[in-house]
């Protein structure tokens, strides 16, 4: 029987619920002490001067760096800075024997700072003499950092309440057309005009970003948090300039990431760099408050759309001009949003402008679903808006608007391996009971008045070319390596199903190897863009097809007749005219040993990646050693989907807002964890939840520094917020391109489950679309009761 | 001198086991001393450092201040008494379920494991400017900055603001006015006992204080008239999530109904001004009329009539008129 498909539980799960799992921070070292960091505390400023004499005459005491001992940059971020860009970045570490000594030795430095001016929101930032986040330029045009400001007049003629959408030459950065755009809105029957709002949002993983450097010989060895465990010690490896095998990165286990570990190395640098100093090993740990900001965040956004229909509800037009939030050193996910709106809506014509502004807020980095989390949870309210209008059914406007396997989308007409879109709205309808649910919509039950929401949303969904790499030991275990980070979304041992499935071996008989890169792992792609699953389900099967072969040869060597005569299965490799002419994977292994050669590692395929070549070389010898590169091709991106249904009950009395049930329905192609991947639907869509309903960002304008730094004030959703009632179903088609069938499934939830309910918020507000997250009882209360909103309609952070 | 948040400095620890013991400890660490009773609101302030007693006294090891007791006319909750035990004591919850519903709505399991119920009467504000270290009038200095105009005010006060702007955090003082209870606080000179309303302190009268205690003071004990027991209850808290948050607002009551009149009537409501209020003149709309959802609605007027909104808490103005109209349509025959 495969082992995909099947609910197997991951090889960490009883160290990690017992507790016995080590992160970062859990491990000690001979000598090791604790380093402190020294925080802007101010979004924008200059230090002038550092007196750190009284802090390093302390007991205790061991040393500093500072911003002028590390990797330079001129535009980007540096792990320690002399020019804060935002409140909280790190201007300078203290080491000493204790924390508690570290943060009285912080305490006893004097910064001199010049503040600069600063800008909280990209609209603010786009005003004619406006501040800049950077004294560079409020954008990256290219490569460039520039300015680009719209004028007095591109304002004045923005309708009251509604974002400027001015045309013509530099006004933004980015700019797209597919289509006729005027002729699109000439067809149209209806046409919304909104401005939206989303807020940024802190990923906030439950492990904070702490980090353990050691050196010894001139080699770093450093515990991490990290998504992605070989890249990420590629990426720390480039930044401080070491040879790859120089560095020795551990990370077994990473409590979270959300995209914000995608490699994270930037504040690793502090203990290595601090450890190359004092020759001592060296401890970070990062508090909440610092991983609120350092711990990247979702990029807001401010924009305008535009959206013609057709009677029918065909869109003709969607004219999208948006602001993103890119923090100080980033793009904003405005362009991402928009190709992710042309997918998921097909606008006969289609314009797309957008500026990444920067601002003085905690750097930006892809959350799960960038853009497309975003764009899906405000445009969804807005389908519901425009069905209403025309009287057509709110699920036929989104399934006739939605793609086929053969869409192209995008400015330059991307193309997909496969959508199997409209069978997950037709499952979703049956399981959700659409109709039945939507004829309660609008009803009454006490205070509560009930809505009905639903959420169409695509994201990338896998990769191709990495490597895998395995062992068939002489004891008859496959040993299967992986350079994947453990984020948790059990890749690591879910996508080496592939390597297993061929080889027919029982999942008792395989070991996976991970977490470490002295163990010699296979290259890997990052953890991130809902790759794994996808990815490395190839590049497994690819080195399970390679040991086949090998066992193949091995057996016929050794017992007569082709290799193609062969089978594997059961442990053994066997004729396939008489099973029991054959021999075990462990005998099979020893021969392999005995012949050398590409059988034991000696040799290898030339398109390998260099790190997979060292790792085989390393291996070399230990059994039958297989190593292949993801060669199976494939025409077009990726994508899956997830079709999120909500039903909320809306108090009108207080604003307050029940989910009451959800479904999900995904195509993510083949199932290769049933209960993994209801993991991954219930969690990516729980966060969505958040998004739209409690999870926020909050600054002081006027000072510019954040408030909803710590749990309890960012409020993330709590499993109280979301409703007891779930369910989930896949449409289990297999993507034909790829030979287990599987794709990524990690990111397109978000915005399902945010979508479902900005869509039933809206509609248990009888149709009126805010058109802003979160939606907050103090948000929609204002609004019920017919009261002056307490924002502006194009504030963020509040 | 540069600021670092989130490490705990170093103090001295005390663990007492008797209440005398403890106020000995705290007449002599004076200003410098610090109660700890659960530590949930404790913790969050030496983390940011920003509060740093030079003395804890851990009342932990008091038995004494641990406990519910009936006594001649009532009930009596020792100060140290975790807000678990409150939300499920049998007697509390048979006569008295405005207050286990409070306490049970208090942030989430495993805070009201630890959380005391002295600690959630007693706890300081979480206005986030205060509570960030600026130096507020509340802090010792001489503006609020959360009641600038652009200021960031949505959890803030419509009502009774004095300078000071922040609002009582305690999710049990209103169910504790509602049932008309007294505090007993203990100090060198002997024991007082205030009632309920009385325990807060406003602004006007002492900006940086929340409650009436002074240094070398403890609440010792709640003692709860047996007056309300069994009446008719109300309890709602507003909040941004369903567990692990302050509230938006809150209001409890308890009547005495009978002959389909409302015979006697004590409404309080927390989130709405510096101190948690007793809504005295809804209670006048009430006492001695038939409820409906007119009389509700009436007696919602009334207590939002003074409100005085900032930026961002207008909301709260019919929040807290809505939240009056529910206890009052919560009581319709």
């Amino acid at each position: 029987m495969a082992l995909i498909g099947q609910d197997i539980s991951p090889p960490d799960l009883h160290a990690k619920i017992t507790g016995r799992a080590r992160y970062a921070e859990d491990f000690r070292a001979d000598g090791m002490v604790f380093a402190k960091l020294l925080a802007s505390p101010m979004p924008h400023c200059r230090v002038t001067r550092i007196d750190a004499s009284a802090a390093l005459a302390m007991d205790g005491v061991i040393g500093i760096l500072t911003a002028d001992e590390v990797p330079q940059s001129e535009t980007g971020e540096q792990c320690l800075t002399n020019h804060p860009h935002y409140e909280g970045e790190a201007i300078l570490a203290v080491a000493a024997i204790d924390e508690t000594t570290a943060a009285d030795a912080i305490e006893r430095i004097r910064v001199d700072f010049e503040p600069l001016p600063f800008v909280l929101n990209p609209l603010d930032s786009m005003r004619p003499g406006s501040p800049n986040a950077r004294l560079e330029g409020n954008t990256r045009t290219g490569r460039e950092l520039t300015t680009l400001k719209w004028t007095e007049e591109d304002f004045a003629n923005a309708p009251e309440g509604s974002m400027p959408m001015p045309d013509g030459e530099g006004k933004a950065n980015t700019e797209w057309m597919v289509g006729d755009i005027d002729a699109g809105f000439a067809a149209a029957d209806l046409i919304l005009d909104e401005t939206i709002v989303h807020q940024s949002l802190t990923h906030h993983p439950l492990e904070p970003r702490s980090a353990m450097a050691y050196w010894q010989n001139g080699r770093l060895f450093i515990h991490t948090s990290t998504q992605s465990l070989v890249r990420t010690r590629q990426a720390l490896a480039a930044q401080l300039e070491l040879d790859i095998e120089d560095v020795v990165m551990i990370g077994d286990y990473c409590g979270g990431g959300f995209g914000s570990k995608i490699s994270g190395s930037i504040i690793q640098q502090v203990p290595a760099l601090m450890s190359r100093k004092l020759n001592r090993p060296v401890m970070l740990r990062i508090t909440r408050a610092e991983e609120n900001y350092l711990g990247r965040a979702r990029p807001g956004m401010q924009a305008r759309v535009r959206i013609g229909f057709r009677a029918d509800g065909r869109i003709t037009a969607l004219d999208l001009f948006a602001l993103g939030d890119g923090g100080p050193f980033a793009g904003g996910d405005q362009n991402g949003a928009a190709n992710t709106a042309s997918l998921t809506y097909r606008p006969l014509n289609m314009r797309f402008r957008g500026v990444g502004v920067f601002t003085n807020t905690p750097p930006k980095a892809a959350q799960r679903g960038p853009g497309g989390a975003q764009i899906i949870g405000m445009l969804e309210p807005l389908m519901d808006k425009a069905a209403r209008e025309l009287g057509v059914d709110r699920l036929a406007l989104r399934r006739l608007n939605a793609p086929d396997g053969d869409v192209e989308y995008g400015p330059r007409g991307a193309t997909l391996t496969s959508v199997f879109v409209k069978e997950a709205i037709d499952l979703g309808r049956e399981l959700f009971g659409w109709e039945e649910r939507l004829a309660r919509s609008g009803q009454m039950n006490g205070t509560k008045r009930t809505g009905i929401g639903v959420g169409v949303s695509p994201f990338a969904a896998g990769s191709r070319g990495y490597d895998g790499l395995l062992v068939i030991r002489p004891d008859g275990k496959v040993q299967i390596q992986q350079g994947l980070g453990n984020l948790g979304t059990h890749s690591i041992s879910d996508t080496a199903r592939a390597a297993a499935d061929v080889l027919g071996v029982e999942w008792d008989d395989v070991e996976v190897v991970f977490g470490d890169t002295s163990r010699h792992l296979p290259w890997s792609s990052v953890q991130a863009g809902s790759q794994t699953t996808h990815a490395h389900t190839r590049a497994n099967h690819a080195a399970g097809l390679d040991a086949q072969q090998k066992l193949r040869e091995i057996a016929a060597r050794d017992l007569g007749g082709r290799p193609e005569d062969y089978d594997t299965s059961g442990g053994r490799v066997y004729r396939r005219t008489n099973p029991s002419q054959g021999m075990t994977l462990a005998r099979a292994a020893t021969r392999a040993i005995e012949l050398g050669g590409r059988y034991s590692g000696e040799e290898f395929n030339e398109d390998l990646n260099d790190m997979t070549k060292a790792s085989v070389t390393a291996l070399a010898g230990q059994g039958l050693v297989a190593a292949a590169r993801d060669n199976f091709g494939g025409q077009g991106g990726l994508q899956s989907w997830v079709v999120g249904f909500a039903e909320v009950e809306l108090d009108v009395e207080t604003g307050k807002v029940d989910v009451v049930h959800y479904t999900a329905v995904t195509d993510c192609g083949v199932v290769v964890h049933p209960r993994s991947l209801g993991g991954q639907i219930f969690g990516g869509s729980i966060q969505g939840m958040g998004i739209a309903m409690s999870q926020k960002w909050v600054f002081d304008p006027v000072w510019g520094v954040s408030f909803a730094k710590r749990f309890y004030t960012a409020r993330p959703p709590g499993i109280l917020d979301v409703p007891i009632d779930m369910q989930w179903a896949a449409v289990e088609i297999p993507d034909p391109q790829t030979p287990v069938g599987a794709k990524g499934i990690g990111e397109p939830c978000v915005g399902a489950g945010s979508a479902a309910l900005t869509s039933a918020i809206a509609d248990a507000m009888e149709g009126e679309c805010l058109c802003r997250t979160p939606l907050t009882a103090d948000v929609l209360l204002a609004e019920l009761e017919g009261r002056a909103p307490a924002y502006g309609p194009l504030d963020l952070h509040v | 001198m540069a600021i670092i948040r989130d490490m705990i400095p170093a103090f001295e620890l005390f663990q007492p086991t008797s209440a005398d013991d403890a106020i000995e400890l705290l007449i002599r660490y004076g200003e410098d001393g610090w109660v700890l009773g659960g530590g949930m609101d404790s913790f969050d302030w030496w983390k940011e450092r920003i509060k740093r007693p030079t003395a804890v006294v851990d009342l932990a090891n008091v038995d004494a201040l641990k406990g519910v007791r009936s006594t001649a006319d009532g009930i009596e909750i020792g100060a140290m008494t975790t807000l678990t035990e409150v939300a499920t004591h049998p007697e509390l919850l048979a006569n008295y379920s405005v207050l286990t519903d409070a306490a049970a709505h208090v942030a989430t399991p495993q805070i009201r494991n630890r959380g005391t119920l002295a600690g959630n009467l007693a706890q300081d504000t979480r206005c986030w400017y205060y509570r960030g270290g600026w130096p507020c009038y509340r802090a010792g200095g001489n503006t609020c900055y959360a009641s600038a105009p652009t200021a960031m005010n949505r959890e803030h006060a419509i009502l009774g603001t004095n300078r000071c702007v922040a609002v009582s955090p305690s999710d049990t003082a209103p169910a504790l006015i509602a049932l008309d209870a007294q505090f007993v606080i203990q100090g060198s000179r002997g024991e007082r006992l205030v009632d309920a309303e009385d325990f807060f302190m406003p602004p006007s009268v002492d900006i940086e204080r929340m409650t009436i205690l002074k240094p070398g003071e403890l609440l010792t004990a709640i003692r709860i008239p047996s007056t309300w027991s069994g009446a008719t209850f109300y309890y709602e808290k507003v909040e941004d999530r369903k567990a692990w948050d302050f509230a938006l607002m809150t209001v409890a009551s308890a009547m005495r109904i009978s002959g389909g009149v409302i015979q006697e009537v004590r409404m309080a409501a927390n989130g709405a001004a510096p101190v948690p209020l007793r809504l005295e003149d809804s209670e006048r709309v009430l006492r001695g009329q038939a409820p409906s959802d007119q009389l509700g609605i009436q007696a919602g007027e009334v207590a939002v009539r003074d409100a005085q909104p900032l930026r961002h808490n207008d909301y709260k103005i019919p929040l807290m008129r809505n939240l009056v109209r529910r206890a009052v349509r919560g009581t319709e025959a």
